[in-house]
């Protein structure tokens, strides 16, 4: 499966390549041609000579990470988050460094060591280190410079019926659906978009919605699924397994009644189960291509995962395919109709 | 002049629900205008041709903040996400309406220490004590805003929404008087400032103008203990220098002074350290549009009971409209 492969694959933002590479060989079959222009973003275009509204389908290629700031005289990597982290999850955790995929472990202070009040915190980032095993800063030199993303070697699994685990569903999920969408022909022209620097700071959907100007745009990402103990009901954001989650606002979109309402429409009249995912928290690509040019009505759809911008996520291959659908049928119903 | 204000106040309008008031405002100023157009984000734009060749972009933004549900409980409670920026110490206890009139109070958890009071904390009870009931009035998505209210009492005028009701109120009673502007004018009534001036984004795109002024309120420091800052109710308008988000372009400024000595029109300057408007946006559309902002002094901005002057009110309608039909605009 795609997916497998895509969240396998190591794409820290601004680091996108290993990413853009598997997706390209994915779709370029498919496609009528396609380029990566220059912040990275890869945009793949279908049907650009027929009538109707240009759709625009965008997935972020770029996953949160960690960089290596400095090597110390031990031969230790110290390191800054990239993007959104949690950070009590990194201490002990395995991480591959660099395109040479330089193995490592995130150590900090024994626990024998800390001081009772210093336990009760999450470790800072300045406290942490990664140990690549080097006996000098000569030595670890030879093997990564400052500059490196880090992540994490998880490796795709599926773990129940229709449960998988792997790290990055955001937004593999969003880059594996569009990529498969490729196969589909549809009356209007579409352009997939596999957008960069997602997480930190939306920046490569601003240059790709600038430059491409569609009549209307759609989001596939991967969001919270808060259904865990210890939340209260009412902040559960999304719920896994209860179909993909439609975005009425949050912080960056307010999304377009009209387009929201044939997406709802779309899925009643399939028989799609779907959810709202009811939390404002957050915001994605759809934010800045809704406020390109003139403005583009835009709509977000997004794959509920637990334990997201966390070395392992997972989702349910149900939630994934009604995702598909939905976004599959929507295409097929809206027939290039502008919003 | 105040009955604009009264009107627009009245309708409801959070950010990205802005139609009934585009429908208020457009019925003020059809007529007014040479063009009137919605765009895709929902800004109302109307054009009113003037003797010069610049554009100029007036900006008053129509949304105001309130919340959206996102939960309903079986006992009938809804919980909710705030639109823009809300207060959970505002919010407790106030009366919210929804579009179709249907009313609630938000209530709030037992709290151990007043610290504790955040939005999540906060419900809002419609009087139904069922999920199946509320639903059939209500789904999740679905907005509210303070309960509409308007009390004009000695000089002061006490609303909700006059953040920037009363902005839109200027614009369009500007429209419906000038004769001749100086210049093109795009009288544009914004959508979305609240959560971002996303509306004043692509509206600035879309009619690239020379120079753009945005209308707004804004804080004053003239109440016991406030945080210092010198604007005061009934000191006249409010010709901006800086806040958050923009620093107003020199020339603008400066014409409004000019204009504002000219004319015996009280004013004084503003210095904002929290907030941002329209300006904000405009400013650096394309390749960049000098811009400022005329505001309206308003105490308690954000709750259910703002607070602004009516002389304050009048002397930026009169600055406004020597603005439009200035000479000095065209060294700018």
């Amino acid at each position: 499966m795609l997916l497998e492969k895509l969240s396998n694959a190591q794409a820290v933002a601004g680091r996108e390549k290993e990413v853009r590479d598997i997706i390209i060989e994915a779709i370029k079959d498919n496609v009528d041609d396609f380029r990566t222009d220059v912040t990275g973003n890869l945009i793949a275009s279908k049907g650009k000579e027929k009538s109707g509204a240009k759709v625009m389908l965008a997935a972020h290629m770029d996953e949160v990470g960690l960089m290596i700031s400095e090597i110390n005289g031990q031969g230790l990597l110290k390191f800054k988050p990239v993007g959104g982290f949690d950070k009590r999850v990194l201490v002990s955790k395995e991480v591959v460094i660099g395109q040479d995929k330089i193995p490592g472990i995130i150590g900090a202070k024994a626990i024998h060591l800390q001081k009772k009040a210093a336990r009760k915190k999450p470790i800072s980032y300045d406290n942490l280190y990664i140990d690549i095993g080097a006996k000098s800063d000569k030595e670890a030199e030879k093997l990564v410079s400052p500059g490196d993303m880090a992540t994490f070697p998880t490796k795709y699994n599926q773990i129940a019926d229709n449960i998988v685990t792997g790290k990055a569903f955001d937004d593999r999920v969003g880059c594996a659906i569009l990529a498969e969408l490729t196969a589909e022909d549809f009356s209007f022209p579409v352009e997939f978009v596999f957008t960069v620097q997602e997480e930190v700071g939306l920046r490569g959907a601003r240059q790709a919605a600038y430059a491409i100007n569609p009549d209307i745009a759609i989001v596939i990402e991967g969001t919270t699924a808060a259904d865990v103990p210890e939340n209260e009901e009412h902040r559960y954001s999304t719920t896994l397994g209860e179909g993909p989650a439609l975005t009425i606002r949050d912080r960056s979109i307010v999304v377009n009644k009209k387009l929201l309402q044939e997406l709802i429409n779309t899925a009643e009249k399939n028989n799609i189960p779907y959810q709202f995912r009811r939390t404002t928290a957050g915001g994605n690509d759809a934010g800045v291509i809704n406020i390109s040019r003139e403005g583009i009505p835009a709509a977000v759809i997004s794959l509920p995962c637990r334990y997201i911008h966390s070395p392992v996520s997972l989702l349910n291959l149900t939630d994934y395919q009604n995702l598909k659908s939905l976004l599959t049928n929507f295409l097929i119903d809206s027939q290039g109709k502008e919003f | 002049m105040l009955e604009l204000l009264e009107k627009f106040t009245a309708g409801f309008g959070p950010a990205g629900e802005e139609m009934i008031i585009t429908e208020l405002i457009k019925d003020e100023i059809t007529g007014y205008c040479d063009e009137i157009k919605t765009d895709k984000l929902g800004n109302l734009i109307a054009y009113k041709k003037g003797k010069g060749n610049k554009k100029i972009m007036l900006a008053a933004h129509m949304d105001e903040i309130g919340i959206m549900i996102t939960h309903i409980d079986e006992e009938g409670f809804l919980r909710f996400t705030p639109i823009g920026g809300v207060n959970p110490r505002i919010l407790r206890h106030q009366k919210m309406v929804f579009a179709d009139g249907t009313l609630g109070t938000i209530g709030v958890e037992k709290l151990d220490d007043i610290k504790d009071l955040k939005l999540e904390k906060l419900f809002l009870d419609i009087g139904q004590d069922s999920k199946d009931k509320v639903e059939k009035q209500i789904s999740i998505g679905d907005t509210a805003v303070y309960q509409k209210n308007y009390y004009h009492t000695g000089d002061r005028i006490i609303a909700n929404s006059l953040d920037d009701r009363a902005g839109c109120a200027l614009l369009a009673g500007l429209l419906q008087e000038i004769k001749e502007p100086a210049h093109d004018l795009y009288f544009v009534f914004t959508s979305q400032e609240e959560v971002g001036t996303r509306g004043a984004t692509t509206a600035a795109f879309g009619i690239s103008p020379d120079l753009a002024l945005a209308v707004d309120v804004t804080d004053t420091g003239d109440t016991p203990e406030a945080r210092t800052m010198d604007v005061k109710l009934g000191a006249g308008a409010a010709i901006k220098i800086m806040d958050r988000g923009s620093i107003s372009h020199p020339g603008i400024r400066k014409t409004l002074e000019e204009l504002a000595q000219k004319n015996d029109i009280s004013y004084q300057h503003e210095v904002l350290e929290f907030g941002a408007t329209d300006a904000r946006a405009i400013q650096l559309s394309k390749e960049g549009v000098p811009s400022g902002t005329l505001s309206i002094p308003c105490r308690y901005i954000h709750s259910p009971a703002e607070m602004i002057d009516v002389n304050d009110y009048k002397s930026c309608a009169q600055l406004l409209e020597r603005f439009v039909t200035s000479e000095l605009l065209d060294e700018i």
